[in-house]
Order: C-alpha cells, then structure tokens, then sequence
C-alpha cells in the first residue's frame, strides 16, 4: 500500500497541472472558432491548416493512451513483444504515405463516405461507410475511455467507482465542450498542443534515462535485465506470444492488424481534409512520421528505463499495473512534479483522442446518413451542421456512460481489435475503390459489411470476450475463436469478398464519366475543393 | 469551384491570351468545367499515373514484406533474435530498429521522387484543366 501511496504523488499538484493545461486548451479552443458557420468549418477546418501543423496534429490524434502508457508498459514488464507494437504502429504510416494520403485528399470533402461513393450508389455505400466508422470509433473510445478510469485510480488517489465515475464525466464534459465549440479547428489545436507535450515529455525522459546510463543502450539494457522477474528473457521476443503455437500466430495476427488498420481508421483519414491540398496532405503524413519516430523509438527507451529504475514486479504491484509503468518512472527519475506532468499529458491525450473520435463519428453520422441517406443529399440549409453537433453531444454522453462501465475492464487489446475492424472493414474498400475501376457497388457492399461482420463475430466469439481470466464477459465460456486478433482471417477475407462482390454484382448504371473522373482527381486533384 | 477561383484571381484577358495559346491541347470542356474523359486518355496523365503506380506499389510491397519477415521472425525464430551481437543488444533489437530506419528511408525517397518527377507534371496537368496551382 506504500508503494499505491507513493505512486500517486501529490494528487493535488496532479489536478493543478492538468486543470492548467485543460484552461489553456479551452482558452484556444474558443479564440480560434470564431467562425463555426459551416459543415466545412465544422469537419474540415475549412482545409486551412499547413501540412507541418496537421501533422503534428496527425500524430496527436494517432498517439492514444494506449500508445504511451500501454507500450510502455508491456516493454517494461514483458521486454521485447511490447516494442513490436511500436514497430507495427510506426511502419504502418507507409501505406497512407504511397497509397491513400493525397488521394484521400484529392477525392474527398469531409468524410470516408465521400470517397468510397464517389463513383457508386450513394445510399447503400454512405450507409455502409457510416456503420464502420461507428463500430471503429466505439471500440476506440471505450478503449481510451477505460484508460481514464485506470489513470484516475492511480494519479488522483481515486479509488472509488463513484469518485472515477465523477471524474469521467468531467473529463468527458470538457471533451464535448471542445468538440462543440471548436469543431475541427478547435480540435485540431488541441491535438497540436496535447502532441507537442507529448512529444517533449517523452523525448526529455529518454534523454534523462539514457544519460543516467552513459547514453549505452547496452548499460540501460543490462539493468532492465536485472530489476525483471523476466531476466534475461525479456530482451528476447516470445516472454508475451511465444508461449504456445495459437499465441504465435495471435501474434502474427495482431501485427498484421497494425501494420494494416491505420489507414484506414476514420479519423486518421478524416485528418486529410483539413490541408488545402494533395500536397500538403503528403507534408502531413512526413511530418506525423517524424515526430512518431521519435515517439516510438522513446518508448523503447522509457520502457526498459522503467524495468530498470523501477523494476517489473514493483510496476506490477501498482494499481493500473503496466499502464502505470511510465508514470512510476517519471516519479522515480523526476519527483511529484514530473508524475504530475506526466499524469496530465496522459489525461490530456485521452482527452484529444476521444475529442477526435467523436468529431469523426459525429460528422459520418450527420454527413453520410443524415446529408446524404435521409435528405438524399440535399439537406435543410444549416441542419446538416445541427445534426453533426447534436450527434456529437450523443456520442460524448455514450462515450462517458461507456467509460463508466468499463471502469475496471481489461480492455487493453479493444485498441488492437479497433485496428482489424479498421483494416477488415474499410481498407479493402479503399484499395479497390482507388485503383481497381471495375470494383463496384456490390463489391464495395460484400467488403464492408462482410469484413465489418466477420470481424466483429471472430471477437465476439474469441478469448477477449469470453473463455479466459482475463476476458471481459467472466464466469461464462462461449469462444470458439482461438485468436484474440481475428485480422489475419478477417482482412484476406474482406479483399476476397470485395473481389467476389465486384465479380457478381452487376456494373453500376452511374455515369461512366465518374470514373474517370475519380481516377483523374484521384491522381491529379483537379476538380477536387 | 477551381475555375471559379482562378478565374477570379487572373484578370481576364491575360487569362483568355493563356488559354488561346494552349488551345490544341486544353483540358476545359466548352462550359469551363475540367474535361476529365480527356484528361484521362491523354498521354501526359497516362505518363504520370505510370510513373506514380510504379514507385507506390513496388515500394508498399517491398515493406510490406520486410515487414512481414521481421514479425514471423520474432514469432518463429526466437534463437536467432536472439543471439547477442554487442554487450545485451541482440539481432531482434537491431532488427527492430532497421524497420525505423527502412521507414525513414523509404519516405524520404517518396518524397523526392514525388516532388522531383510527379508535382511538376501534375502542375502542368492542373494548368491545362483550368485548376489553379496555389
């Protein structure tokens, strides 16, 4: 219990930092939005901001809690498995890069729909394409969500369910706040701001670590050796996956999902209408890797940092356990005010990233189904936009009342799982519907809802569900899923489906000039807002 | 919207002299839309969506599987990861960082070739279609 103590700091200095950050972020939030007149403004910024900014705000958006303490946290208490999900996370940023970033851009106004209607039938495919970035963004968030209950318990010395509950709602309150009034630009500062503190936090602790060790990784790896229950085990992969012939291929599965997912998560892709073109779109994705090489190679560093200084089984005893590894070592390397830094950039990046989601959802819902599947694209002047902000106000409230009930849930891998929706449901369609011209509407259909509801039956039937100690539904067993990740079955499938579907279906009656018309864009931007 | 704009930002005789000398081989329909049908038939697009295709694709595929081989690598070959190469750094660990330093790589070649060979031919493109350039 003194180590529980201990670990919580000074909660008072905690809050303090973090209400400072929350009122500088508010401040900006409503200077910039000044104008918030139209659906442009609202999803897209009106496309105003530079490339270098939007990355920064790309990798704001990218770099969840999961990532930072998550990451952190398996390196340190499992060594080498954890920093493949570094890997995963970072070598994925290629494929918007060659393939999807400018195009995106180039094709679309606001939302994931826009692109892959573009040349199909606009009701069916929009409804489709709204109902993947719903699941996508819900599994997200309740992932992000579930990580502020843990926080709360560890850095508020809160440990009451209605004490978290309270603070979730706060938290989730200033999420909206930031959403309906900032609308995208409102958003996208706060994404900016919450990665550059982010970023410095992260880079200063492993400069500190390695510095501590004589800037010898080797020195550094030594000790993470010996203050591990692993030993020698956890410089080597396999302490996590290599256990058993099915966790390998979890593995394999799970980095597949990655690698895969993260072009085609909705408000990854969303993030490339607020450039004013292909270019600066492409500046985006640049900049974004940069920071998130610096990033990742940082957790690798505070990850066999925090083995070393704070040792596996003391970060194991914490209340939060692995997630708590990074905040312990900043306790350890740099006192109460260090923790409390910490503790509200990992508060304030729950915060954007569940600001991001909810705009995204928020403007699939009010752009796809409402714009374009109700009002048959021609909706009431300005009701679209009332639309998307109310739908905002729904999915903050469910995303609060769903952070509630997973106070206490293990769902550390929903952020994995997220990522083979993604990459199962959205980026088959994607592909084809950028470089395949044959692909069509029933194709597009077959890949979606096919891909979307294989995926989530595999989850739903595997471990993470049901059947472990660890799954979310306990004292009942009905898995018959072996794999936690279902992306190794669930993406090939969705491609084949999208090749059966196109193959089947009939050509669409569209105007053969969209076509060529997409394709030009495509490639060119011309035509594009 | 693009014409609008452009239209908007040139004055217009000099863009009307602009238009006459280019007339054999403009990309605007006769309503000043952009002519996408014969954008898309047209050689100088078929030429730089060649050349884009063929950076993309290979590139994606290359990582891909360098990628691939590193994860069934640590999945499958625990013996040769982990062998030490110097002091406690052992193959998986320089593995690891290679795909940092292949992603580095790989987008700084993207972004000198698209700079260097694409953006110039797509200017060009934009320019004859009525799309402003800014």
């Amino acid at each position: 219990m003194t180590l529980a103590q201990s670990t919580a700091g000074n909660p008072v200095l905690n809050v303090v930092i973090f209400v400072t950050i929350v009122a500088v972020t508010l401040f900006i939030v409503y200077r910039v939005s000044s104008r918030n007149a139209t659906t442009a403004d609202y999803y897209a910024a009106g496309g105003a901001f530079t490339g270098v900014q939007n990355g920064v705000a790309l990798s704001g958006d990218y770099l969840s809690a999961a990532s930072f303490l998550g990451i952190a946290g398996a390196i340190a208490v499992q060594g080498y498995d954890g920093f493949v999900y570094s890997i995963g996370f970072l070598v994925a940023w290629l494929i918007p890069l060659l393939l999807l970033a400018e195009r995106i851009r180039n094709t679309g106004r606001f939302t994931m729909g826009d692109v892959v209607a573009f040349r199909m039938r606009q009701r069916p495919v929009r409804a489709a394409a709204a109902n993947s970035t719903l699941v996508i963004s819900a599994f997200y968030m309740l992932a992000q969500m579930a990580g502020a209950g843990g926080l709360v318990a560890l850095l508020l010395d809160v440990h009451t369910t209605g004490g978290q509950a309270l603070v979730i709602i706060v938290v989730g309150a200033i999420m909206i706040f930031y959403v309906l009034v900032g609308g995208m630009k409102g958003t996208t500062w706060v994404q900016i701001i919450k990665a550059a503190l982010l970023l410095s936090c992260v880079l200063l602790m492993s400069v500190f670590i390695l510095g501590k060790f004589g800037f010898s990784l080797s020195a550094l790896l030594e000790q993470a050796v010996n203050n591990n229950a692993l030993g020698e085990a956890v410089l080597d992969p396999g302490s996590r996956y290599g256990k058993s012939g099915t966790s390998k291929l979890d593995f394999v599965s799970l980095s597949l999902a990655l690698v895969l997912g993260t072009a085609a998560l909705p408000h990854v892709l969303m993030r490339f209408y607020t450039v004013p073109n292909a270019y600066q779109a492409r500046r985006s994705v640049i900049s974004a890797t940069w920071a998130m090489v610096a990033f990742y190679l940082s957790t690798l560093v505070i990850g066999y940092g925090a083995s070393a200084i704070v040792g596996s089984s003391a970060i194991k005893a914490a209340p939060g356990g692995e997630n708590s590894a990074a905040p312990l070592l900043a306790f350890s390397i740099g006192g109460t005010v260090l923790l409390a830094i910490v503790a509200a950039v990992a508060f304030t990046t729950i915060l954007a990233v569940v600001a991001g989601l909810t705009l995204t959802a928020s403007a699939s819902f009010a752009h796809d189904v409402y714009a374009n599947v109700l009002r048959h694209g021609r909706p009431a002047p300005g009701s679209e936009l009332r639309v998307a902000r109310l739908t905002a106000l729904v999915i903050g409230c469910l995303a609060i009342l769903g952070g509630i009930l997973a106070i206490g849930q293990n769902v550390a891998s929903m952020v994995a799982l997220a990522f083979a929706i993604a990459a199962s449901a959205n980026l088959p369609t994607i592909l084809y519907t950028l470089f395949w011209r044959r692909f069509n509407t029933t194709g597009t259909l077959f890949s979606m809802y096919g891909g979307l509801s294989i995926c989530l039956v595999l989850i739903i039937f595997g471990p993470v569900f049901s059947g472990t100690p660890t799954s979310i539904i306990k004292g009942v067993d009905f898995h018959f899923f072996p794999l936690g990740n279902p992306g190794i079955i669930a993406i090939p499938l969705s491609f084949l489906l999208g090749f059966i579907g196109t193959m089947i279906g009939k050509a669409d009656q569209v105007d053969p000039v969209r076509s060529d018309e997409m394709e030009v864009r495509a490639v060119t931007g011309i035509g594009a807002s | 919207m693009s014409t609008v704009s452009s239209f908007s930002r040139a004055p217009e005789t000099e863009r009307y002299r602009a238009h006459e000398q280019r007339a054999v081989h403009s990309f605007v329909d006769q309503s000043g839309n952009p002519d996408f049908v014969a954008i898309r038939r047209s050689r100088d697009f078929a030429r730089v969506n060649r050349r884009l295709t063929r950076f993309v694709f290979p590139a994606t595929g290359l990582f891909l599987l360098w990628y691939m081989t590193y994860v069934l690598l640590a999945a499958y070959a625990n013996d040769f990861m982990s062998h030490r190469v110097f002091g406690n750094v052992n193959v998986g660990l320089l593995l690891g960082l290679s795909q940092f330093v292949s992603t580095v790589v790989i987008m700084v070649l993207y972004s000198r070739f698209a700079r260097n060979k694409i953006d110039p031919e797509i200017a060009a493109l934009r320019e004859r279609a009525g799309a402003s350039n800014s």
